[in-house]
């Protein structure tokens, strides 16, 4: 299905990645947002309360993240294509509710433009250490989607793309932007709405009683009801059986909670997204993500220019993680290098999917500001002796 | 377009990472060029140190961040001197010249100097508020590697309506200084070049 013109803002734009998200998420088809603004995610929600009047939509400012995180699932409930827009703080107080969101597979957007933390941290500068967060926040089990988009471009285009996802697998996801991202300006072009796929919620076709609003179809997705058609049905928390209903026994739990976990990781092989570049012939990998990931471009271009054979892979989708790649780039390379503004998040994931075959050297930084790429460079260079 | 890296700073309040903003989107969007923006500020909303960085270039900027400037517009003292000492030898470094001393700079650098007094100009105008205007001007002229109509057009896109009349007066009184400037040639280090001379 293509995107409804009235929300897409054809032409080439100077704006910075947070007014970029905003504009990816009305293209999507989003027509709610609830928020409780923080730096330096606000511009997401300014903009957005700003023109989704114009098309036929709600922004409410709440009274804090815990509410702004339940209203969205239920306007999402309610039909809407919803999001949220926070930064570290508040992501910690929606934790609960992104539980509930993979709990009752409500379709809908967690964005997290990351600052340093832990709490108040640094509110204007940036980190990317909400990343296991982002994965392991809430309690129980469950498997998330997450994106790293690294320019003002991908702040629209992925946008798009997680609403999609939510949609395809009815699931929270996380867009995981960074600071720099957010507020950094370059040109964004956005396409016609006919030139945009959006992937609609799947409504059941089923009647009215023979519809279960938890049994997953072949793909382990469930279909959603349209509300107000009739459709009788339950939404909690609680472990419930297939017709929604608590069903507190051991045997429904495992049969829900593994079906949680699978729909996401069986299908990672589609979902997962990285840029590769020059891995063929590389005897060391850095691995990166967000902005990250450009500080980390120049160093590898430096490291080729010099003769040294250094690949990249840059993560789209941190979560799934694309463990499969790794591990088969970890039995012909040396090492990886995992540079990323915090103290080793994403490097662990490296270092268990290299299962031990190649050496993964974290490159930390506590956040506040960038990398230098020099630093990348000596760890390319230190790496491959 | 060479990548080409301009730092801009000064007080909150003055523009500067407005000026920024109309330079990127001359670049990128009328010139089809590239161009990043980045920006440092504080909580206050003015008068707190404020700076923008803005990459242009041939092809896709990468690296976000301005690391020695071919070109520093400043616009405060406090700025002068922070900032100065990054500045590329060989570099262009414009000062509103009624805000900013120079002085004390590391004499092994060669630089060129162009001044400005682009607060005067923006009261003699009536508008204090669009000194960053006269300063987009006499940077398009001065430096050239804008196109002046895109830039003009960027100015336009950028303000509000009711003071875009007075903002492309701001820019053409700031251009035409520039190119008398550009013709001069700048000034020594040590030496500060005046609008007035």
């Amino acid at each position: 299905m293509k995107a409804d013109p009235r929300g897409v803002l054809t032409g080439e734009h100077f704006i910075d990645g947070d007014h970029a998200c905003c504009e990816g998420a009305l293209a999507a088809g989003a027509r709610f947002a609830a928020g409780y603004p923080i730096t330096p995610s606000t511009e997401i929600v300014e903009r957005f309360a700003a023109r989704v009047p114009t098309v036929g939509g709600t922004f409410i400012q709440m009274e804090d993240e815990l509410a702004a995180s339940i209203t969205l699932q239920g306007a999402v409930w309610g039909g809407a294509k919803a999001f949220t827009v926070t930064s570290g703080p508040g992501f910690s107080l929606m934790m609960e509710h992104v539980g509930y969101a993979a709990m009752t597979e409500t379709p809908c957007v967690f964005v997290d433009v990351q600052r340093g933390g832990p709490s108040t941290g640094l509110p204007t500068l940036p980190a990317q250490a909400d990343m296991m967060q982002a994965r392991w926040g809430s309690h129980g089990d469950y498997a998330i989607i997450a994106l790293c988009p690294n320019s003002p471009q991908e702040c629209f285009d992925l946008t798009i793309k997680a609403f999609n996802l939510a949609e395809e697998f009815r699931t929270p996801v996380m867009f995981m932007m960074d600071e720099v991202v957010g507020h950094m300006t370059e040109k964004v072009v956005i396409p016609p709405a006919d030139r945009i796929e959006i992937i609609p919620r799947k409504y059941t076709q089923k009647p009215a009683e023979e519809f279960l609003p938890y049994k997953g179809n072949g793909a382990m997705v469930p279909e959603m009801a349209r509300t107000g058609e009739g459709y009788k049905f339950h939404v909690t928390g609680l472990t419930h059986d297939e017709r929604g209903y608590p069903n507190m026994t051991p045997q429904i739990q495992d049969k829900l909670v593994r079906r949680l976990q699978n729909k996401i990781q069986f299908a990672a092989d589609r979902i997962t997204l990285c840029e590769e570049e020059n891995l063929s012939d590389a005897d060391v990998v850095v691995v990166s993500y967000g902005i990250t990931s450009r500080v980390a471009q120049r160093a590898i271009d430096q490291a080729r220019e010099r003769g040294l054979r250094v690949g990249k892979l840059r993560l789209i989708t941190a979560w799934p993680f694309p463990q499969e790649r790794i591990r088969e780039l970890a039995g012909r390379v040396k090492a990886f290098i995992v540079p990323e503004l915090n103290l080793g998040q994403m490097a662990l994931e490296v270092e268990r999917a290299a299962l031990g075959k190649a050496e993964t050297y974290p490159l930390t930084h506590a956040g506040g500001g960038v990398h230098n790429p020099e630093d990348i460079l000596r760890a390319i260079v230190e790496a491959r002796r | 377009m060479q990548l080409t890296e301009i730092h801009i700073a000064g007080f909150g309040g003055q523009g500067v990472i407005l000026s920024a903003m109309v330079l990127g989107k001359a670049a990128s969007i009328f010139q089809k060029r590239f161009a990043t923006v980045t920006q440092n500020f504080g909580p206050e909303a003015r008068g707190g140190a404020c700076s923008a960085q803005l990459i242009l270039s041939d092809s896709a900027v990468l690296y976000p961040y301005v690391t020695h400037p071919d070109i520093l517009v400043v616009m405060s003292q406090e700025a002068f001197n922070r900032f100065t000492p990054e500045l590329k030898d060989g570099g262009t470094l414009v000062v509103e010249q009624d805000l900013v001393r120079v002085t004390g700079l590391d004499g092994k650098k060669t630089i060129k100097v162009f001044g400005i007094p682009a607060t005067r100009i923006a009261e003699g105008l009536g508008k204090k508020m669009v000194l960053n205007s006269v300063m987009v001007g006499f940077f398009t002229a001065l430096t050239q590697l804008l196109d002046a109509d895109a830039v003009r057009r960027a100015v336009s896109e950028s303000v509000p309506p009711i003071f875009r009349e007075l903002n492309l007066e701001a820019f053409e009184q700031g251009f035409k200084q520039g190119k008398v400037a550009s013709g001069k040639g700048g000034t020594e280090l040590e030496l500060q070049y005046t609008a007035e001379d």
